[in-house]
């Protein structure tokens, strides 16, 4: 593909210079006589030069897929089994039959720890990365910004506890140790964009610490790191995306959410405390039933909500004045990424003329495109979806029905045609203005 | 590190006192291996490096001098010693070696043989943070008919009372029939937070427990806790629902808070249906494992000593006639037997579902069934031994003929003539054709200078031996 681009790339060049060289040679027929020569060097050169920087163009924007997208590529599986077995990670095998549009992503079962492998007491992986590699794996953190804060939780203490061994340098070494301990969390769960953004950004701060740097010093320099960007890109910023989502509800109004967003609990919860009366519909969708526990927190504080399953939306939307959104990740063509089921809602909404804003922190954003949900996906244990009643399950020998197949999708995308607002810290920006803030914070950086 | 493993190899045995009487229970013969080999061998295939063992002196030198420790254990073994008079409690040997504890601790008992994966224990020790995570597996019946005892069993152990919550995991209740009165009384706190509780009563307490540090702190503090079973392990299951902690945390505030906001974004619960936050904001958490299938025996009685001896080696793929025994041709072995190192076998013996230990000598026509040879028994020609438990260094003499027998270790059973049965069901008798011996409930006869075995029958039909 790169060599026929860059024959296209040459074919295109000779004949802009011959059309150069026409529009040249009207005015000064005679010139060209005595110019050519030199104005071939020159030309051939600057063509060279053009290729070579097309070249380069590609290379760094297309970009090779990532490992965990290619389960259905033998070839991809043994680098990675390649890989882990380099890093002493234990690989994790895929459990049951996978739906075959989905066949190219890993589907794990919770009665397969990852921790199966590993050796109690944990040496090669730090214990709070095991630890943290469980209560992902079990759901017991789960939540995009719940998971990244016990990320860089867990990373302190690796960084507390880590070393640097002689002859070696605290900026490069660090990083290396930190690679194994990234490959088994991405065996446990998948790592969500706001994760990836975090280490990418820890990743940065590590090798940027000068060398003449003492240990101790820049350990405390990078845990300060951490703490500050928990503080600036989560905490303050909920304020922030509160302040602005509070603006937008107004008394009376009717606002529904879907599934458990931190974030909209704490925006709806500060409404409360300033003296907003609305009253909230929380859809919950089976097999996860995270509505169940917004719902307790929004009890709790003292608002009025009613609960629905998802299967009722179109039933209650007559009712909502507003949607208020969570998201996983917003790409950078203004999709957004979110629990399964958002998409849906957004659609409903859309059909009713009911305004949907999403609330989504900048440090969420990435660079990723996706127009659909499979190319990019998380599938979770199918046994989720079984359900026991009375001690009697229906689905039991489910592996046994060579025609059935259960598949547990985790996320989707919504289009930005059905989203109306995405509040975030920096502002309420329409969705297509994604790639603008990309752009901007990568010239911040 | 994460996690320390300690051994506790100091006990009695007090339960099985016919076998432990001589040798110290972690040295009890168990399919040809010291009983402190499956703990240790446990700990070393998931992964550990070091293990403190706490111990009596016996045992210390049979561990440096025994060849199959040394060789098969390749852990780091850091012994502690503590005198057997002092009567040490679990706990209390804890708060002996507080000073070598630097992180959380996995207690295993010297008894227990198990194929469990570790892994599922300790993995609810990681995942909820939990203070305390145990080891349960169900009770297995013995069927096996045990020397020295007529009949079942009776329900003479007590039972426990475990209370689990629904998801089977969190432990909610654990009490023993002894310190209840009339019946199970449970806090209303319990029920108000953990509606459906399921209480079992077959369940057997493996005895292999994850501690976090901070329990070896308040043990310190706490000198009255003699036992960790008895006494730790109740109160920490009392303390989760009490509003005062004595054992928590001391984290620093930062990476404290950091946790609580990652608990709080997180969209978990472990339970539904009220209005609290995960684990009823507790900060204090037992968790339990209980094996369902699988094998686990805690070999602190006579009759699990046995049943582990028949289950034991057919875990292990070792070879069932060890090579440097001398088996005869004409001896016949069946192939649930093992024989042990440096044995002699001669001509027509047959031995049948039994284990031979290590020099033993077994002359010719003898046929064993069902039984427990230990180590240096000499067992002389035309003997018929069944269902029987002989222990170390024993004789038994020409023409015995033996069922459901114990013999103490050391001791000689007497040669006899043709045809004379030598039988024991309520107790250990041995007829002789020229001697008889007397029952009585405190005078020991000697009948002839060699040694003898004498028993004495209590009124409580409890059996024990006296020996000269």
């Amino acid at each position: 593909k790169k060599q026929h681009k860059k024959n296209k790339k040459d074919d295109r060049g000779p004949p802009e210079k011959e059309k150069e060289k026409e529009k040249a040679s009207v005015p000064a027929p005679s010139k060209p006589a005595t110019q050519s020569p030199a104005h071939k060097g020159t030309a051939f050169a600057i063509l060279h030069s053009l290729v070579f920087v097309s070249f380069l163009y590609f290379l760094l924007v297309v970009k090779r897929l990532p490992e965990h997208i290619q389960v259905d590529d033998p070839a991809a599986l043994k680098k990675l089994a390649k890989k882990l077995e380099r890093q002493q990670v234990p690989l994790r095998s895929d459990y049951g039959y996978k739906v075959s549009l989905f066949s190219h992503l890993h589907q794990y079962s919770r009665k397969n720890p990852p921790t199966q492998q590993i050796s109690i007491p944990a040496t090669v992986i730090h214990p709070s990365i095991v630890r943290l590699g469980l209560q992902y794996s079990q759901g017991i953190i789960a939540g995009s910004n719940a998971r990244s804060v016990a990320l860089l939780h867990a990373f302190k203490q690796v960084i507390r506890d880590y070393s640097t061994p002689p002859n070696e340098e605290l900026s490069r070494d660090l990083v290396n140790k930190l690679s194994p301990y990234i490959s088994f969390l991405s065996q446990c769960r998948p790592l969500s964009a706001s994760m990836g953004n975090a280490i990418k950004y820890i990743k940065k701060e590590i090798s940027n610490i000068p060398s003449q740097c003492k240990e101790e010093e820049a350990k405390r320099r990078l845990q300060e790191c951490i703490d500050s960007y928990i503080n600036e890109k989560i905490i303050l910023a909920s304020e922030a995306i509160s302040k602005y989502a509070i603006e937008k509800i107004s008394d009376g109004d009717v606002i529904l959410v879907y599934g458990c967003s931190s974030l909209v609990n704490h925006i709806l919860c500060e409404a409360f405390e300033k003296q907003r009366k609305f009253r909230v519909i929380v859809v919950d969708s089976r097999p996860r039933l995270e509505g169940k526990e917004a719902l307790r927190r929004l009890v709790k504080k003292g608002i009025r909500c009613t609960y629905v399953l998802i299967s009722a939306l179109s039933y209650i939307l007559p009712e909502v004045s507003k949607v208020f959104l969570g998201a996983h990740a917003l790409l950078a063509n203004g999709y957004v990424m979110s629990r399964v089921g958002t998409s849906q809602i957004a659609l409903v909404a859309k059909a009713f003329n009911v305004p949907v804003l999403v609330c989504c922190e900048t440090y969420k954003f990435c660079e990723r495109v996706q127009t659909d949900s499979f190319v990019s996906n998380e599938l979770d244990d199918p046994d989720d979806l079984i359900v026991t009643r009375n001690g009697k399950t229906h689905l039991e020998n489910w592996q046994t029905v060579k025609s059935l197949g259960l598949l547990n999708l985790v996320y989707d995308v919504t289009p930005p045609d059905f989203v109306d607002l995405v509040i975030t810290d920096l502002g309420m920006i329409p969705c297509t203005s994604v790639p603008v803030v990309l752009r901007v914070k990568n010239v911040d950086q | 590190m994460e996690l320390q493993a300690v051994l506790m190899a100091a006990g009695g045995g007090s339960r099985m006192m016919d076998l432990t009487y001589n040798t110290p229970k972690p040295l009890l013969p168990v399919g040809n291996r010291p009983l402190i080999w499956y703990p240790l061998n446990l700990l070393e295939r998931v992964g550990f490096e070091e293990v403190i063992v706490i111990t009596t002196k016996e045992v210390q030198k049979a561990l440096s001098t025994d060849q199959r420790l040394k060789t098969d254990v390749k852990m780091r073994l850091d012994v502690v010693c503590i005198q057997e008079e002092t009567d040490m409690g679990t706990a209390d040997a804890l708060r002996h070696i507080q000073q070598k504890i630097k992180t959380d601790i996995l207690v295993v008992s010297c008894d227990l043989i198990t194929d469990v994966a570790l892994h599922e224990v300790v993995d609810l020790f990681r995942a909820h943070n939990a203070t305390l995570s145990m080891l349960m597996s169900k009770v297995h019946e013995f069927t096996d008919t045990v020397p020295g005892q007529k009949g079942k069993k009776k329900a003479g152990e007590q039972r426990d009372f475990v209370g689990v919550d629904v998801t089977g995991k969190r432990l909610l209740f654990m009490a023993n029939e002894a310190d209840l009165e009339e019946g199970l009384v449970f806090r209303k706190s319990i029920m108000r937070k953990h509606p459906r509780m399921l209480i079992k009563t077959g369940l057997l307490d493996a005895h292999l427990y994850c501690l976090k540090r901070s329990v070896v702190d308040f043990l310190v503090h706490n000198k009255s806790v003699t036992s960790i079973r008895g006494e730790l392990v109740p109160y920490l299951v009392r303390k989760q629902f009490s509003k005062m902690f004595g054992v928590h945390n001391k984290c620093t505030s930062k990476e404290e808070a950091l946790l609580q906001l990652a608990r709080e974004r997180s969209c978990w619960n472990d339970h539904r249906g009220d209005m609290s936050e995960a684990y009823h904001g507790g900060k204090l958490r037992c968790y339990v494992h209980i094996m369902e299938e699988g094998m686990c025996y805690r070999v602190n009685t006579l009759a699990a000593y046995i049943e582990a001896n028949r289950v034991v080696p057919k875990l292990f793929e070792d070879p069932p006639i060890h090579p440097t025994a001398v088996v005869t041709e004409r001896s016949l072995v069946g192939s649930d037997s093992i024989i042990g190192p440096y044995c002699q076998i001669s001509d027509k013996t047959s031995i049948k579902r039994s284990n031979v230990g290590t020099s033993s000598t077994i002359k010719e026509k003898v046929k064993i069934t069902n039984s427990i040879i230990m180590n240096g028994v000499t067992i002389e020609e035309g003997c018929n031994i069944q269902g029987s438990v002989i222990c170390n260094n024993a004789v038994i003499g020409r023409g015995a003929d033996m069922k459901y027998c114990l013999v103490g270790s050391g001791q000689c059973i007497e040669p006899e003539g043709e045809n004379a049965v030598v039988q024991c069901s309520s107790g250990y008798t041995t007829h002789t054709k020229t001697h008889t011996l007397h029952f009585c409930s405190s005078v020991v006869f000697v009948l002839n200078p060699a040694f003898c075995v004498c028993v004495c029958v209590h009124s409580l039909a409890h059996v024990c031996l006296f020996f000269v």
